[in-house]
């Protein structure tokens, strides 16, 4: 089994079981409070995460490159309430064009 | 909706209020194939992942990883975390789901955040609109990201399409909701802190998830 093969079954397999954790096994009780926010807390931290790599991140450590102002256009757009699909659009056409120009 | 939305929903009612929504799976589930295909992936596991993960931010996290020269851990332990988050919506509609424990785990599995909140939308949670809404965006999700396999093929190199920005800003528009309330801004500033410290130090993927531990923010009292 190849690598991505790993990633994709054991995801897969977490997924699952963490959908199934309410109706399956916690039944109606819920969560004590203090585990609630610290589950509460975990999508905007990793997503937070994901931007700063995904902005920054490069072989050797932080890169500053066309990559920040798409994501910084994409920022404004978020900001004004477009789409997100939008901001995505908005993010690879500036970078792309910074890319050209640069 | 007006008089029958007192009356019981059926599973049709939930696709039917799902129609909508639809260009979301559909354009985000040819992103997905498009990027799996650009970070090395393979279109039968990039379809298999999307029909078994069905969690489109688990997804492009790991594969963001990945596509970054990440390592197999860090792949994974990125995606777990994000998907972590569905210990606790799978709570809060865990009393609705019928049948024994089989019948249950399945039908969790069409908990996504867009079937989760039309399933609420009229004050309770409701299996037949959850159940509606979950089929048809599985199957628009599984069949898109097939799609974007094959779209993935044709693109030489998608990150000079600028799609490496394309999702830091798809990550960030999915983050902005939460930062509303000040503890996931504080923790999202601190999950910021360490990622940046981190990334000239450590390989690919570890600063990801080394920033979960911000969430430990939530036992403060």
């Amino acid at each position: 089994m190849t690598d991505v093969w790993i990633v994709v079954v054991a995801v897969g397999l977490a997924t699952v079981l963490f959908k199934a954790a309410g109706p399956v096994l916690v039944g109606r009780r819920p969560l004590p409070r203090r585990w609630q926010s610290v589950v509460d807390l975990l999508a905007p931290v990793m997503l937070t995460a994901l931007v700063v790599t995904q902005t920054f991140g490069g072989d050797g450590g932080v890169t500053v490159d066309a990559r920040l102002p798409g994501v910084a256009a994409a920022a404004i757009a978020i900001w004004r309430k477009a789409p997100i699909i939008v901001a995505m659009v908005i993010a690879g056409l500036v970078t792309a064009l910074v890319r050209v120009v640069v | 909706m007006p008089a029958e939305s007192r009356s019981t929903p059926r599973i049709l009612d939930g696709v039917r209020v799902a129609i909508p929504l639809a260009p979301s799976p559909i354009l985000f589930g040819i992103s997905f194939g498009v990027l799996a295909e650009a970070a090395g992936m393979s279109a039968a596991a990039a379809v298999v992942m999307s029909a078994s993960t069905f969690s489109g931010a688990a997804q492009f996290a790991s594969v963001s990883v990945l596509d970054a020269g990440g390592t197999l851990a860090a792949a994974i332990a990125a995606a777990v975390f994000l998907s972590a988050r569905y210990i606790a919506i799978s709570v809060t509609v865990a009393s609705i789901f019928p049948g024994g424990r089989l019948r249950r785990l399945l039908g969790a599995q069409l908990i996504v955040d867009e079937s989760w909140a039309l399933a609420g939308r009229s004050g309770r949670f409701e299996w037949p609109i959850l159940a509606g809404a979950g089929l048809l965006f599985y199957v628009l999700w599984v069949a898109s990201t097939a799609l974007g396999t094959v779209l993935g093929g044709v693109i030489d190199d998608p990150n000079a399409l600028g799609l490496d920005a394309a999702f830091a800003a798809l990550f960030l528009a999915l983050a902005v909701p939460y930062f509303r309330e000040a503890r996931a801004r504080q923790a999202a500033a601190l999950a910021a802190v360490i990622t940046l410290v981190l990334t000239p130090v450590s390989p690919a993927g570890v600063p990801i998830v080394a920033a979960a531990t911000a969430c430990l923010l939530g036992l403060r009292r």
